[in-house]
């Protein structure tokens, strides 16, 4: 299995080391940097970086629409906060580019600047189904988006209260806080998972 | 259980803004131009430090107002400078809602003796360093983040260049020195030994280290990327140049390909003149040589 990170900006090195965590061996692990690198990948991390920066060099580097082609290929895509908000179409407020994939609304900093920024513990039971109980996953919320009115297709995994703040569709995972800053690593597998179920299909 | 100011909730925001570019703006349409540039995050400032440099006298913490109006104009993040050791200047900028503190050299310093306490803030604090006793100093006493000092306003790299290969050479140096060794290392750089501690198991620093002070061209910023950096602040660098808006893109571009000489090659082409730069040598002030 192959796994990209997408390298334009943000915390790649913190995705490779969680996914070298779960097994992925470093040389499965691509930095991809310019679109022609995604071609033989079964999976792409969007990391947490800024939505705006990002989005903005996803269109000038002209990823937009090799990667919503893959993603209808079937590859997995895990986006982690700027990486939610460019898998959604439609984000409140904002007018910039982003794939337009996922069938959520997005509310950009949605929980505030910096100075509201908070982390806070989740209980994921659709990830974690561990005999006896599940174990809190540490979540860093930093500028953070949030999701509100998903489509049918979309599964909603975790939400503080109103807010959808993890959220699956098919073989796409968006998540509002930043699993690769923590030392947890139940999130990283089942993305991986998800691409391995798609394989074997 | 849900807490606010974590270390990693302040240093996870320096993690997003790695392979960026920062950029110094002073109005609201210079802060849009970087922005659609593709900066990560700007510097609000009252003038930049070229400017500073030329004026003399004391420097302060810019005009609230000014720091608001740049906060709207953008959505990415805006940090803003208060003083060394000037704590009432970083509560004012943590009150007005910014994103970012720089504790900075390039204003004058307010306490000579004594760096702010930045653990007491929910706000994060990026300092300068140009050696590893004097980044563990900052981080030890709270700076999620941490960039070389260079020399501002002089659209010279040689100091920026310094400070890096200074830093990246005491973390390999302090790799291969054997844990009996390690409270006489951090004694000699007057670091808190935890930390040096964590550095040696690391093999870098435990937050981000940008790159700072003369970044004037896409190849000066590709350089500081080779040697070692996780991002770029750009200060005179853009706003004093010929044409900013093609020198922004590009110092963004070279952030982003910086082991990659052919598009450097494309991206340096027809820039104009850079900003008009300074020999060290000829300084009256280092403002490299402010805190410690």
């Amino acid at each position: 299995m192959r796994i990209g990170i997408l390298g334009l900006q943000g915390a790649v090195r913190e995705h490779r080391l969680s996914l070298q965590a779960c097994g992925l061996l470093p040389e499965n692990i691509i930095t991809v940097k310019k679109p022609g690198e995604l071609d033989d990948l079964q999976g792409l991390v969007i990391p947490g970086g800024e939505s705006t920066t990002l989005g903005l060099l996803m269109t000038k580097y002209g990823f937009l629409e090799p990667i919503r082609e893959k993603a209808r290929q079937g590859m997995g895509i895990l986006g982690t906060c700027a990486g939610m908000v460019l898998l959604a179409g439609k984000i409140n407020g904002h007018r910039q580019p982003t794939l337009g994939l996922l069938e959520m609304e997005i509310v950009r900093n949605g929980f505030g600047r910096q100075i509201e920024s908070f982390e806070t513990e989740l209980f994921l039971p659709d990830i974690d189904t561990h005999p006896g109980g599940t174990k809190p996953f540490p979540a860093v919320f930093i500028r953070a988006p949030y999701g509100i009115n998903p489509g049918p297709r979309v599964q909603v995994l975790a939400a503080l209260g109103e807010k959808i703040v993890l959220a699956r569709q098919g073989k796409l995972l968006a998540c509002a806080f930043h699993p690769e800053l923590t030392a947890d690593y139940r999130l990283h597998r089942y993305f991986l998972s998800l691409i391995a179920e798609s394989h074997d299909e | 259980m849900t807490e606010q100011d974590t270390f990693r909730v302040k240093a996870g925001l320096a993690e997003r803004l790695k392979g960026g570019v920062i950029m110094d703006v002073t109005t609201p349409e210079q802060a849009k131009i970087a922005e659609e540039a593709g900066a990560v995050a700007v510097m609000a400032l009252e003038r930049v430090p070229a400017d500073i440099r030329a004026a003399g006298g004391v420097a302060r913490m810019a005009d609230p107002d000014v720091i608001l109006r740049i906060m709207d104009a953008v959505t990415i993040p805006v940090m803003a400078k208060a003083r060394i050791g000037h704590f009432a200047e970083a509560q004012i900028l943590e009150a007005l809602g910014i994103d970012f503190i720089d504790e900075s050299e390039v204003l004058t310093p307010a306490d000579e003796e004594f760096h702010i306490n930045k653990h007491l803030f929910k706000v994060p604090f990026v300092c300068g360093a140009r050696n590893l006793g004097e980044a563990l100093r900052r981080i030890g006493e709270g700076a999620a983040m941490i960039r070389t000092k260079g020399e501002a306003g002089t659209g010279n790299v040689v100091e920026a260049v310094r400070h890096i290969r200074m830093v990246m050479s005491e973390i390999r140096k302090l790799q291969n020195t054997p844990d009996e060794e390690l409270m006489t290392f951090a004694k000699n750089i007057a670091a808190p030994y935890d930390l040096v501690v964590e550095v040696k198991r690391l093999g870098r620093l435990p937050v981000v280290n940008f790159a700072a002070g003369g970044i004037a061209t896409p190849a000066d910023a590709a350089l500081m990327m080779q040697l070692g950096c996780d991002g770029i602040f750009v200060g005179s660098g853009i706003f004093k140049s010929q044409d900013p808006i093609a020198r922004a893109r590009a110092i963004v571009g070279a952030t982003r390909h910086y082991d990659d000489p052919q598009i450097l090659a494309e991206l340096s082409k027809g820039l104009g003149e850079a900003m008009p730069g300074l020999e060290i040598a000829s300084l009256a002030e280092r403002m490299q040589e402010r805190g410690w």
